[in-house]
């Protein structure tokens, strides 16, 4: 059952549910933010529409910044602005942002401790056909990396919007993750959200696994637990929207009231979310934690649905890992 | 306005002081760089002790200058500068590079109130003044910002795609200084990767650019007071320095970009520093 507490829609499940790229949340939430406080800046690499950056540019034109196809200059750039008292949200493709300009954002933004806010996005394999090259699989586990930064993976348009607000607010170094496609709307305004919380969507009567997802593919996780439960097997999904810091306290409960684990993630499993629920649960809890994500390779071209489909990240995906992992 | 004779003086032995300490700390912290240091000297001796507008005992001033430095492991002569314009003891400079120290080997904001970024891995610093600078102009703030480059940094992208924004931003409150001191580790500059003509490079992508001798204290504060009057373009002001600058034995050797000398090597260093090999009369020879 969804849980009562995580307010989701009551669309949920429905197929009609309305879809949203999750980075329309980036541009509705830098406008929210930017009418709040005239220190947010939004800096741009030359992808003002496809990044959503120019929802900013139209109400604030001058508090946007293009920095053309140098992504490099725009993390350092952003360092700059924070240093001297702006709070600038950084704009690109993951796979540039924070691909390209890593050791900028390791140098001048974390180690220097600026809360710039690198934005980045088109992450995963649901970019589609532009295919590997701009399908970051590895941000996460980048970022993730860096003392200080936190690390947010939203899960829908609305929750990507209060991430972004409250990046906006916290002071501190801050990566967030996008993706390209159109995906569901399943969270609602009254959804609580709070960096470094975790929720409990979904809980079967009797859980014997616990789905532990992050981003858009919390909604398939829950679709997953559905379908689960109707053929009697009973699970709890944790979505994660906070990466780092993690919510190891809710973790660590799911895990001891399941005794198994399965994460869910588009991303490499090596290194990324499901590492850092591994590491989380081999130092305080351990039980069998089984990653589902890319499994060591690149993407290809595909569509969106395709993809994660063959990247095993699909509804019955899901249910046939969980499946294998319950019948050792 | 020009230096009398008076200040310039002052600054040459300001300069004198500065070269010892740095001789002093890299002998005492065992590893580092020596020549860029030595060469950029004079520089910090007329920024600290006449350029910028700063409070030593209060950093964080707002109405300051930055000053920012780029090619963070010519660090000691920041530290060395900073601690004889009275930001902490020059006892404390014998910490470089020791655990705990506020003197890390390359420069940390966060560790030591003053040095404005923290920096090392190059081309960076442009990138970050111009964000500085960007952000003064928005909120209509007169604080000026100072950058110093290293010449083998202008090897790295990330420099020339900061020198592309700051020319489209027309950024006249920011100030480049390239150490040209036509070293890097691997060899002379025109070896390892020419940059040459360096001038033209900056002059085609748009800056106002000065050239002058980075150890006449006239020219380089001249330099500096020019930049500020041109205001359609940035200035960078390249810098013409002799690496190792004031020890004849190690100047223009580019071995002694990345070493230090060995206590025994630093007596005859301070001495040839204090006496430019036993031709100048000098109360410590």
């Amino acid at each position: 059952m969804i849980t009562s507490e995580s307010k989701l829609s009551a669309e949920v499940f429905d197929s009609a549910i309305t879809k949203k790229a999750t980075r329309d949340g980036f541009g509705t939430g830098t406008v929210r933010l930017g009418k709040e406080d005239e220190r947010i800046v939004v800096l741009c690499a030359d992808l003002k529409e496809s990044t959503r950056a120019e929802v900013f540019e139209k109400e604030f034109p001058n508090r946007f910044i293009e920095v053309g196809i140098a992504e490099q200059n725009m993390a350092a750039l952003a360092a700059g602005l924070g240093l001297a008292g702006k709070i600038p949200f950084i704009t690109s493709y993951a796979a540039f942002s924070p691909g390209r300009n890593y050791e900028q954002i390791r140098t001048t933004i974390a180690l220097n401790q600026v809360p710039v806010k690198v934005m980045g996005m088109h992450a995963g394999v649901s970019v589609g056909p532009d295919g590997a090259t701009h399908q970051m699989l590895e941000d996460i586990g980048l970022m993730r990396m860096l003392p200080g930064m936190v690390v947010i993976n939203p899960a829908d348009a609305i929750e990507a919007e209060k991430a972004v607000v409250a990046a906006g607010k916290n002071g501190l170094p801050t990566y967030i993750r996008f993706g390209r496609a159109p995906v569901p709307v399943f969270t609602t305004e009254e959804t609580p959200f709070e960096i470094g919380k975790a929720q409990v969507l979904w809980r079967s009567e009797r859980p014997k696994v616990t789905l532990m997802a992050t981003g858009a593919v919390s909604h398939t996780a829950l679709m997953a637990a559905r379908a689960l439960d109707a053929s009697g097997i009973g699970s709890i999904v944790l979505h994660v929207h906070t990466i780092k810091p993690l919510d190891t306290a809710a973790v660590i409960a799911c895990a001891k009231e399941t005794g198994e684990v399965v994460t869910i993630e588009e991303h490499q499993v090596a290194g990324g979310f499901g590492s850092a629920i591994a590491e989380c649960l081999g130092s305080h809890y351990p039980v069998p934690v089984t990653r589902v994500g890319i499994q060591d390779e690149f993407g290809q071209s595909g569509t969106p649905d395709e993809l994660l489909e063959h990247y095993g990240l699909s509804v019955t995906g899901i249910v046939q890992s969980v499946q294998r992992v319950l019948s050792k | 306005m020009a230096l009398v004779e008076k200040e310039v003086l002052f600054l040459e032995k300001k300069a004198e002081e500065i070269r010892e300490t740095i001789i002093t700390m890299l002998v005492a912290a065992g590893s580092g760089h020596t020549a860029g240091p030595l060469g950029m000297a004079d520089m910090f001796s007329a920024f600290y002790f006449h350029i910028l507008k700063h409070d030593p005992k209060n950093p964080e001033w707002d109405e300051r200058d930055w000053l920012l430095l780029s090619n963070g492991h010519t660090v000691p002569v920041r530290y060395a500068a900073m601690a004889h314009a009275g930001y902490f003891p020059v006892s404390e400079t014998s910490t470089l590079r020791k655990l705990g120290s506020r003197l890390q080997g390359h420069p940390e904001r966060t560790r030591l109130p003053g040095l404005e970024t923290t920096s090392g891995p190059l081309g960076e610093g442009l990138s970050q003044a111009a964000g500085i600078a960007y952000a003064f102009r928005m909120d209509g703030k007169k604080n000026h910002v100072y950058v110093v480059m290293g010449d083998g940094e202008q090897d790295e992208g990330n420099v020339w795609e900061a020198v592309m924004w700051v020319a489209k931003e027309k950024l006249s409150n920011l100030t480049a200084i390239i150490d040209r001191n036509n070293i890097q580790i691997d060899g002379m500059t025109e070896a390892v990767m020419p940059l040459e003509s360096l001038s033209e490079k900056y002059r085609a992508f748009g800056w106002h650019v000065l050239e002058v001798n980075g150890h006449d204290m006239h020219a380089f504060v001249e330099a500096c007071e020019e930049a500020k009057t041109i205001v359609e373009k940035p200035t960078v002001i390249i810098a013409h320095t002799i690496p190792g600058k004031g020890v004849p034995d190690i100047e223009f050797d580019y071995h002694w970009h990345g070493k230090t000398p060995s206590a025994e090597e630093a007596k005859t260093f301070l001495k040839e520093l204090r006496t430019m090999k036993g031709s100048v009369p000098h109360e410590y020879s």
